[in-house]
């Protein structure tokens, strides 16, 4: 069996989990005989490809008198891409557009068809037009492939796996990793909520990655219940045996996530700031980076509490693992994670984890302290007594690594695997 | 009548702290950018401490007692010049030994302490002293305070450590319209004279020197005697206060400042009746005018003249407070290292760094920074203090622990 497989990145360039969780899935999908043709926008060279052919999008000609192709684009206009909203773009950039006339549209349209044309590879200004020629390149890949179905991961694929199925007419899979109201709360993009809804309509199985997830695509979206189904993520058993940094210096207490709303951040301020009042010798680290970080620099030091909280800015590889190997209390505050594999990491690395309940991984996780995001009473009460009662963490770290360890890919492709098998017979 | 011009130049130059990341915390505890801060020391001193010392020297050679020179180099100044430029300190010794430069006192390490930890001050304060005297052969009788700080009590705390003259600015908000060409005295203790900053002329060639929109530009040697000698005739003093680094650094060789200041001694003693002079002749010169009220604190930086360049926003508060707790435990430490980093530590630029007005001095706060932004100077200042203090107090409890053990030895015995 062999899968076509549309993504946004790969570890190790990642800018989120969606890159990590692609990189379990294919190997487990390798473990159970599937074979997958990974489509990426830009490889840069330094992937790992053991289990996977990566082929690159941007390595990919496009003859545009094709007919099939030009008969696609004209499908990709009736999808309402085009209209003059561009997200990622800011007010006054796309103000200034619009007021010195430009046709957005045009410009759009133009830039599609530029020959020379490359795939940035990150998320960035010129996102819609990337994810039209994404959808373009799409196509022409499966025509030059062998594949039985077609799998794309969060909609900056879908497009690109809508445009597979119909020219080839092989059965469509998208994953919901995170769907737009995940991202940005009520005040959705439109566009962006239009490409999912019209994935998962043209979809013949949706799967998202949690409960909490496979609901939203009902409620939100009006998915036919019948075809949405969850497999949970998993984590991959970690090769590297980490040494405990012993804990002479004080307890630390780690966020490890992007610094933007859905993830909670302020929440984890302020639980640090109330922990501090009881226990001073705490310290809280948050890594990473994003939209909030400098309310949330600022908010520290409004606290008082600069010298116990610090900042590490985005981590990846080794100081992540660095990080967990000295963290005693892992928390993620989110306040919508359609799954949260974070903390099956620290799990795996002996730290127990306080989670939010709005979270996927709530769904799947026994060992865990879980509360509500905005409760950050009961928060900073999970954290002090992570700290301080050895029992508590001691029965967390040994059941919790026990039970991260049975969350494996290899379970968790087997049940994709079933979904392909589903649709082949 | 015979009027007075006094120059006084400042050389400074920061520890500045290397990229300290969290990781670091418990593991390496030195915080500086050695091949930064040498990278800098080197490149002012080539572009403005030689060939400016140069310079001066030629005036004073040339028109002997006639042109005075008054300087005040920080702790750390003089310790980077040891360590990247020895030739620049042999260079200041030499225009020191002409018995026409007078040299001022001042923190050791640039700090901000005057604001708020007397005990710190003072210690800070006769720290400086030694290290000039050991480099200078003098003894330093005038009192100029980090940027210029002053308020009516740090004014009669510097009257207390004995000094009779001390410099401050002559901002608008305070004099209101009194001149700063006058002597006063502090408020509190009238023995203290007060030197005020002339601001408009000194900035003429801080900042406006080269600044081509300004309708004065270009500045010249005959345009800046007129305004000089524009000066109503009452009017006794005009101080110019200026960073050294003005000359070839903010300013570059290509502005012409350098053939602007070798012809300015010159000009002023043959067409103004201006004669150059020390703080110190002033002081003994001069019958001050009056009090000058200043309740709150004021300084010679940016439009506002107040402490908001290092002091107000939450992440300079939040710095400045947690460093300032150690001042008690600092005062139980004897290792050398940690005194080190301790002065170090309080320099004011980390703080300048931590700024976040944006408004109105952005332009001279980026000109000043190496860090992307004030967030990220402050991240990295709080891992250093954090590390530093946990150093601290590793060392006060070995200390007290010997203590115990010789103790219970002695007991012993």
């Amino acid at each position: 069996m062999k899968v076509l497989m549309f993504g946004w990145e790969f570890p190790p360039h990642i800018t989120g989990g969606l890159g990590t969780a692609c990189f379990g899935m294919t190997k487990g999908l390798a473990k159970n005989n599937v074979d997958v043709i990974f489509v990426v926008p830009k490889a840069f060279g330094d992937e790992d490809q053991s289990n996977v052919r990566i082929v690159n999008a941007s390595d990919i000609t496009i003859n545009l008198d094709h007919e099939k192709d030009r008969m696609y684009w004209n499908r990709v206009q009736y999808m309402e891409i085009g209209s003059n909203i561009i997200p990622y773009v800011g007010v006054e950039e796309f103000t200034q557009m619009v007021e010195t006339g430009s046709n957005v549209y045009e410009n759009f349209r133009g830039n599609v068809f530029a020959p020379s044309y490359e795939f940035s590879g990150r998320y960035g200004a010129n996102l819609m037009e990337e994810v039209a020629r994404y959808a373009l390149i799409g196509s022409a890949i499966a025509t030059q492939n062998d594949f039985d179905v077609i799998h794309a991961h969060d909609w900056l694929t879908y497009s690109a796996g809508v445009a597979a199925k119909e020219t080839t007419g092989k059965p469509l899979i998208v994953h919901m990793h995170a769907t737009e109201f995940d991202r940005s709360g009520e005040n959705i993009n439109t566009d962006v909520f239009a490409i999912e809804k019209n994935g998962m309509e043209k979809a013949d199985v949706v799967i998202t990655v949690s409960n909490l997830t496979r609901q939203i695509a009902i409620e939100r979206y009006g998915i036919d219940p019948q075809k949405v189904v969850t497999v949970h993520n998993a984590v991959e058993p970690s090769e590297k045996t980490v040494l405990k940094h012993d804990g002479s210096k004080g307890k630390l207490v780690t966020f490890l996530g992007r610094v933007t709303y859905q993830k909670g951040p302020e929440y984890f301020v302020e639980a640090a700031y109330k922990v501090l009042q009881r226990d001073p010798n705490i310290r809280f680290v948050m890594a990473g980076t994003g939209d909030l970080i400098q309310k949330m620099i600022l908010r520290a030091a409004q606290l008082r509490i600069g010298n116990r909280f610090h900042f590490t800015g985005f981590l990846q590889g080794n100081d992540i693992d660095q990080l967990f190997s000295m963290t005693d209390v892992f928390v993620m505050p989110s306040i919508s994670e359609p799954f949260g594999i974070v903390p099956l990491e620290a799990m795996r690395s002996n730290v127990p984890v306080v989670i939010s309940k709005q979270s996927g991984v709530s769904e799947v996780l026994k060992h865990a302290l879980k509360v509500d995001f905005w409760d950050i009473n009961a928060l900073s009460d999970a954290i002090y007594g992570l700290c301080h009662y050895k029992a508590l963490s001691d029965f967390f770290i040994k059941y919790g690594k026990e039970e991260v360890e049975n969350i494996k890919w290899e379970h968790a492709s087997y049940k994709i695997k079933k979904v392909y098998e589903s649709l082949l017979s | 009548m015979n009027r007075s011009i006094c120059f006084y130049f400042q050389v400074h130059q920061p520890f500045r702290l290397r990229t300290y990341r969290f990781f670091d915390i418990g593991r390496n505890h030195y915080y500086f950018d050695e091949y930064y801060n040498k990278l800098i020391m080197r490149r002012v001193a080539e572009k403005c401490y030689l060939p400016m010392n140069d310079l001066l020297l030629s005036q004073i050679e040339k028109y002997k007692s006639k042109v005075k020179i008054t300087f005040s180099f920080t702790g750390i100044v003089l310790e980077q010049m040891e360590m990247y430029a020895p030739e620049v300190l042999e260079s200041f010794k030499k225009l020191i030994a002409t018995g026409n430069v007078e040299v001022l006192s001042e923190t050791y390490s640039h700090a901000l302490c005057s604001i708020n930890k007397r005990d710190e001050f003072e210690r800070q304060v006769a720290l400086h002293r030694e290290t000039i005297e050991k480099h200078f052969g003098v003894k330093p009788k005038c009192f100029r305070n980090t940027e210029l700080i002053y308020s009516d009590e740090i004014g009669a705390t510097v009257a207390d450590m004995g000094y009779k003259v001390m410099l401050a600015e002559g901002a608008k908000h305070v004099l209101g319209w009194k001149s700063p060409n006058f002597m006063y005295v502090n408020a509190i203790n009238p023995k203290l004279k007060i030197l005020l900053r002339n601001f408009r002329l000194s900035d003429d060639i801080t900042f406006r020197f080269s600044q081509q929109s300004w309708s004065e530009w270009p500045v010249t040697t005959e345009k800046f005697v007129t305004w000089l000698n524009r000066i109503p005739d009452n009017e006794e003093i005009v101080n110019i206060f200026m960073d050294y680094e003005t000359f070839g650094e903010h300013q570059a060789v290509s502005t012409g400042i350098f053939d602007f200041m070798a012809h300015l001694p010159e000009a002023i003693l043959t067409q103004t009746n201006f004669k150059f002079a020390t703080p110190s002749e002033l002081a003994k010169k001069l019958q001050p005018v009056s009090a000058i009220h200043v309740p709150n604190k004021m300084s010679w930086s940016d439009e506002e003249r107040d402490l908001t360049a290092w002091l107000g926003n939450a992440l300079q508060d939040d710095a400045f407070d947690t460093l300032y707790k150690l001042t008690e435990k600092m005062k139980l430490v004897d290792d050398e290292d940690l005194i080190r980093d301790w002065n170090y530590l309080q320099t004011s630029d980390h703080f300048y760094y931590m700024c976040t007005k944006w408004l109105s001095d952005g332009e001279m706060h980026k000109y000043f920074t190496h860090y992307s932004s004030p967030y990220n100077a402050y991240i990295n200042y709080m891992n250093v203090l954090s590390d530093f203090s946990e150093c601290v107090d590793l060392h006060l409890k070995t200390k007290e622990s010997t203590k115990l053990k010789n103790n219970l030895k002695k007991q012993k015995k």
